[in-house]
């Protein structure tokens, strides 16, 4: 089973929908003893970010999740949740993260004719072998929306998208991942990320 | 880069697509959700739905429908038709939709984009025009393209990005089915004002008029068409293939 964490920020009904189609169980959650049943984590999110994690804290689930993570069970963090799982944000003032993986949070920088929020369709510049992409082929298109995005990452960043910026795609360090971009709108690209995320939680990856 | 974008449309009636016609291999073309599978498979980047149904019954089906699709289909959907408080936002996200496409709703208030704007995001508020040419200049029409507003297109844009939309779908009535290629002229007078995509819609005949969209309008976002793609005339696919093939970046 995977665990979509519910704490109240945005709509989860095409991610549950995606995992279901591709064949995953998901269970949308945020008790501790099903974050403990489960395979893998999934922490979704959309909005700010001082709220989710606020919101995120307040659901009770943070505790448990970080106790499965360090545990060493898969988790996955996407757009907003994947920002969640830096050090720091610099999003409406500066807000600490759940520090998995080093690197901070900032807004984009970028010569005026380019838009912000960075939204569409973009290529995935795979830096290093990743087990999250091990069904994708380097120049795949995969969703973005976002108007901040992650740096600092150093090794752990997997995959970038060329706007403006290298901006930073997947994230990697151990049993912990992290997506800009939101697999469940990415098509099949976006479907075989979530495959491999489901292999992970099965040992198959 | 970020990719052009190739948006087929498509008009629900009751839980049927309007339209709908010519397919080979498709069992049921007037079934929104084979459609969208189908249009999802050939390589589109994202689907329009318009709820041309104002009955409560029908709102129903269409909820039905929007639901049964994305759970389905996983590529960004927008919904539009009869949006116009932010309840209507709410029927449809609820159901699997990624943005919301308004229009006479925000013509007789403008203050719903920003309220739509701060509740789900700009991402999640896209401002559908419906513009003609009069007396020198574009003129913003209603109730479908049937009631002229005395607004101005290119100021209306600028005021809709203002309240805080994040996109724009930009349909010229003078080329709506004419299939003689989309309004440049108007095109480019509304991407020079605002900093957000714009979706350039009506007039498509053939796939040399999005290589001519995106060649002339650098400022286009995406191409959006219903009839060429309905009547399978214009495979996305080929589509594409043309536009990699001039230069233009996109997702295939």
């Amino acid at each position: 089973m995977i665990a979509v964490v519910d704490y109240g920020v945005g709509n989860l009904f095409s991610l549950v929908s995606s995992l279901r189609f591709i064949g995953a169980h998901a269970e949308v959650t945020a008790d501790a003893r099903a974050l403990s049943r489960a395979d893998g984590i999934i922490l979704p999110g959309v909005g700010a970010f001082a709220d989710a994690r606020a919101k995120l804290r307040s659901s009770g689930a943070e505790e448990a999740l970080l106790r499965e993570v360090a545990g060493g069970k898969p988790f996955l963090g996407i757009c907003l949740g994947m920002q969640m799982l830096f050090e720091r944000s610099y999003e409406y003032g500066v807000h600490e993260g759940l520090g998995l993986i080093p690197g901070e949070v900032v807004p984009f920088s970028l010569p005026a004719d380019m838009k912000v929020p960075h939204m569409g369709w973009n290529g995935l510049n795979i830096l290093r072998p990743c087990p999250l992409l091990a069904y994708v082929s380097n120049g795949e298109y995969v969703y973005y929306v976002h108007s901040y995005h992650a740096t600092g990452c150093g090794a752990y960043t997997a995959a970038v998208s060329e706007y403006g910026i290298p901006v930073t795609g997947v994230v990697a360090r151990g049993n912990v991942y992290g997506t800009q971009f939101h697999p469940e709108k990415s098509g099949e690209t976006g479907l075989n990320i979530l495959r491999a995320f489901k292999d992970i939680t099965e040992g198959r990856l | 880069m970020l990719a052009k974008r190739v948006i087929p449309c498509l008009d629900v009636r009751d839980g049927r697509v309007v339209k709908g016609r010519k397919f080979q291999g498709l069992q049921d073309v007037a079934d929104p959700v084979s459609l969208a599978r189908f249009y999802n498979s050939a390589g589109a980047d994202e689907l329009v739905f318009y709820d041309i149904t104002a009955s409560h019954e029908g709102r129903k089906l269409f909820a039905e429908t929007l639901t049964a699709v994305a759970s389905q289909v996983f590529i960004p959907l927008t919904v539009g038709g009869g949006i116009n408080d932010l309840s209507d936002f709410d029927r449809v996200l609820k159901c699997g939709a990624d943005k919301v496409s308004v229009n006479s709703g925000a013509i007789a208030d403008p203050g719903i984009i920003g309220r739509a704007a701060k509740k789900y995001g700009d991402q999640c508020v896209v401002l559908s025009i419906d513009a003609k040419r009069a007396g020198g200049r574009f003129e913003v029409y209603a109730k479908g393209g049937r009631v002229p507003t005395g607004l101005d297109a290119v100021e209306w844009a600028k005021r809709g990005e203002a309240e805080g939309a994040g996109e724009i779908v930009l349909n010229s009535i003078d080329t709506d089915g004419v299939r003689r290629g989309f309004d440049l002229e108007m095109l480019a007078a509304v991407c020079d004002a605002v900093h957000i995509p714009v979706i350039a819609s009506g007039g498509a005949g053939c796939a040399e008029d999005f290589v001519t969209l995106f060649r002339e309008i650098p400022g286009a976002d995406a191409g959006l068409a219903a009839g060429i793609f309905h009547y399978g005339e214009v495979d996305i696919r080929d589509l594409k293939r043309r536009l990699r093939a001039a230069g233009i970046a996109v997702r295939l």
